[in-house]
């Protein structure tokens, strides 16, 4: 038992269980090609879910904050890539790949610019004056997501909203027998690349450094002379704007987005950074696609129980590991 | 935190009052407020006051922030319902659907105590929130049970339907005192207010005992109390317990009253916003802030929407001002109100009068 434990660990640990679930899935299934489907699916819809919970865990990991407010950046850049999408519609629509992708660059810029500045606007409004108050936080970032989703009804109505994809994002890749959305590629690819970025920043780079010291002693940090509180400014513009992002990602993966959307999404997101584990990059990874794939896989298999999938595969990890999968604060 | 209380200030005897004269007006509204909608204000408020009261049980005595607490209230209201309407309307279905939905709340409050209790708070709001949005999900999905996003209508026991005559005057008819007919509206409203006095009463005592004090001991300093030797988990998942199961009997009376429950009544998150609001505007940590929160706070509800449509139509011209101002977006200026008080008044009405009474 100790050494299949050791083999395990050597092998990746924690991180071997969405492979083993999607092996225990493919088992169950039986048909290859609807695994192969379900699980590209469900890699896809954990990459949008990443985007949207690494900032709440990278917030809470360096800050102690933790963001009830979130969903309000999901639904923000939902409806802000929305709005672009389809003011560009001309581009959107056209036969060139160029005004394409255009066009979604500017949908996703004006999302992430959209996120820098309400998270700055977060930062410094409501959440500065109540840091090391768990009790508030919770209280004001709550009050704040009530405001925001009033906004978003007043702004663009209670009634949904379709959103246009790209020309060359629509359709499916067939591969043998089995076919890939192109907008699941796109968002597995950009996930990935989020990821990719936030790992090396994190990591390799000085800024990261600073970071993660902050994350593991915030007081040495600072009496090492370094300004944390602009640390933490720019941690919290970047979590929203991935927020944003995801948000972004996720109207263009549904097409048809209400303003409940935000408060659907946080859910998830609060479940992966739990399962994950708070204040780590690559915990909330893995909870992410865990979740993704286990969704999908559940609503395949037993679709009367894809609704409570996400809390059972909670309950289950917390009582195996009580602090999540790879909690970075201890 | 608060005064001693073998010399009450000025502050606390105006709050004092205040809580005595609603529960005088409370006690006899029907025959202060003749008209429909004003005991059907009566009666949410009761409800509510039981409500909050239980939620500051958590958020202010104990310092645990759950947002599960809508859906104990679910849990009660549901038992009621589902079984008056299987059972058709009787005491029985009523008391047997008041148990179940207390044993289901226990149990379930039980396991998310055990679970998430012994980690960090934020880990117990956040899976909190999960389990009410599943119990929400779950109600709208099994409709055939608990008609879905229609909601159930059933019949209240007969002592409740307004057809009842509790006292016939000489004539046949039913007798009136004061001009207030003696029927069965009037029993169920007091039904729900002897209700809701006994269980604020329980909880009034709960918190008045040693118990009450070692929560506060926890809310303050929990290694210190776990060092002294209380259980900390222990009585945090007994708290949270308790506290579950008074929402359920809230909900129990509730429904009995609206004959009526579907999620918007009885499990939507906008009632667990309702409930936070009430509970930091009158203040966190006592119990008459739950009361006067929750007076305030639904009077706002029915009242405060007509002043703003009419203060949409007065703005009609103006860009963007009108749609804020849309009765439907009231939420939005209470959110600001939360966040103000918030910052600037973090003990709430109570808790801010109580004070000023110390310092002058």
């Amino acid at each position: 038992m100790e050494n299949l434990s050791q083999i395990l660990g050597r092998f990746g640990g924690v991180y071997l269980l969405p492979v083993g679930l999607a092996l225990g899935a493919f088992v169950l299934i039986g048909a290859p090609a609807s695994w192969a489907t379900l699980t590209i699916a469900g890699l896809s819809m954990g990459m949008m879910v990443f985007l949207m919970a690494s900032g709440l865990s990278l917030i809470f990991g360096l800050m102690d904050v933790l963001n009830f407010g979130h969903s309000a950046f999901i639904s923000f850049g939902a409806f802000v890539a929305a709005t672009v999408l389809s003011a560009l519609s001309g581009w959107v629509g056209a036969d060139s790949v160029f005004l394409n992708s255009m066009a979604l660059v500017f949908a996703l810029l004006a999302a992430t610019s959209f996120g820098l500045a309400a998270g700055w606007f977060f930062e410094t409004v409501i959440i500065r004056p109540v840091y090391h108050d768990h009790l508030r936080q919770i209280l004001i970032t709550m009050g704040a997501l009530i405001v925001s989703e009033q906004i978003i009804l007043a702004l663009w109505g209670g009634t949904p909203i379709t959103v246009l994809r790209p020309h060359f994002l629509e359709g499916a890749i067939i591969l043998g027998n089995v076919s890939v959305e192109v907008y699941r590629l796109f968002a597995f690819a950009l996930g990935l690349v989020a990821f990719i970025g936030l790992y090396l920043v994190l990591n390799r780079s000085r800024i990261g450094l600073l970071v993660r010291a902050g994350v593991e002693n915030r007081e040495m940090v600072e009496s090492l002379g370094f300004r944390i509180d602009r640390l933490f400014i720019g941690v919290f513009m970047v979590g929203s704007a991935l927020a944003a992002v995801g948000g972004a990602m996720w109207a263009g993966y549904e097409t048809l987005i209400t303003p409940a959307l935000g408060g659907e999404m946080m859910i998830v997101v609060f479940i992966v950074v739990i399962i994950g584990g708070l204040g780590s990059i690559e915990g909330t990874l893995l909870g992410a696609i865990m979740v993704g794939l286990t969704a999908n896989y559940v609503g395949f298999l037993a679709p009367k129980l894809a609704l409570a999938s996400n809390m059972i595969l909670m309950t289950i990890i917390l009582l195996w590991r009580p602090n999540g999968l790879r909690p970075a604060v201890k | 935190m608060s005064a001693p209380v073998s010399n009450p200030n000025v502050g606390e005897i105006a709050v004092k009052s205040t809580v005595l004269l609603i529960a005088a007006l409370l006690c006899f509204a029907p025959f202060l407020f003749q008209d429909v909608r004003a005991l059907e204000v009566a009666a949410r408020i009761c409800v509510f006051i039981v409500l909050v009261a239980s939620y500051d049980l958590l958020i202010g005595y104990t310092g645990i922030v759950s947002f599960a607490h809508t859906m104990f209230f679910g849990f009660g209201a549901y038992g009621a319902a589902i079984l008056l309407r299987q059972m058709g309307p009787g005491w029985d279905a009523v008391i047997l659907g008041g148990l179940a939905g207390v044993l289901v709340s226990l149990v379930v409050a039980t396991a998310i105590g055990l679970l998430s209790l012994r980690v960090k708070a934020i880990f117990f709001a956040m899976i909190t929130l999960a389990a009410a949005s599943v119990a929400l999900v779950l109600a709208s999905q099994l409709s055939h049970f608990t008609g879905g996003e229609d909601g159930i209508t059933y019949r209240a026991p007969d002592l409740f339907k307004p057809a009842f005559k509790l006292m016939t005057g000489d004539d046949g008819k039913v007798m009136r005192i004061f001009g207030v007919k003696l029927n069965g509206k009037l029993a169920a409203y007091y039904f729900v207010f002897v209700t809701c006095l006994i269980l604020f009463f329980v909880m009034l005592r709960v918190v008045g005992s040693p118990l009450g004090t070692v929560l506060k001991a926890i809310r303050e300093n929990e290694a210190r109390a776990e060092a002294i030797g209380y259980r900390v988990v222990a009585y945090r998942t007994f708290v949270f317990c308790l506290s579950a199961a008074i929402a359920s009997l809230a909900g129990t009376v509730y429904a009995v009253w609206l004959k009526y429950t579907g999620p918007d009544t009885a499990l939507s998150f906008a009632i667990m916003i309702d409930i936070l609001l009430m509970v930091v505007i009158g203040g966190m940590g006592t119990m008459w802030g739950a009361v006067i929160g929750a007076v305030l706070m639904v009077i706002a509800q029915y009242y405060l929407r007509d002043l703003m449509g009419v203060a949409a139509d007065a703005t009609a011209n103006i860009p963007l001002l009108p749609e804020l101002l849309n009765p439907d977006r009231w939420l939005f200026w209470l959110g600001i109100i939360f966040i103000l008080l918030v910052y600037f008044f973090p003990k709430g009405i109570v808790g801010t009068i109580t004070q000023k009474g110390v310092r002058g």
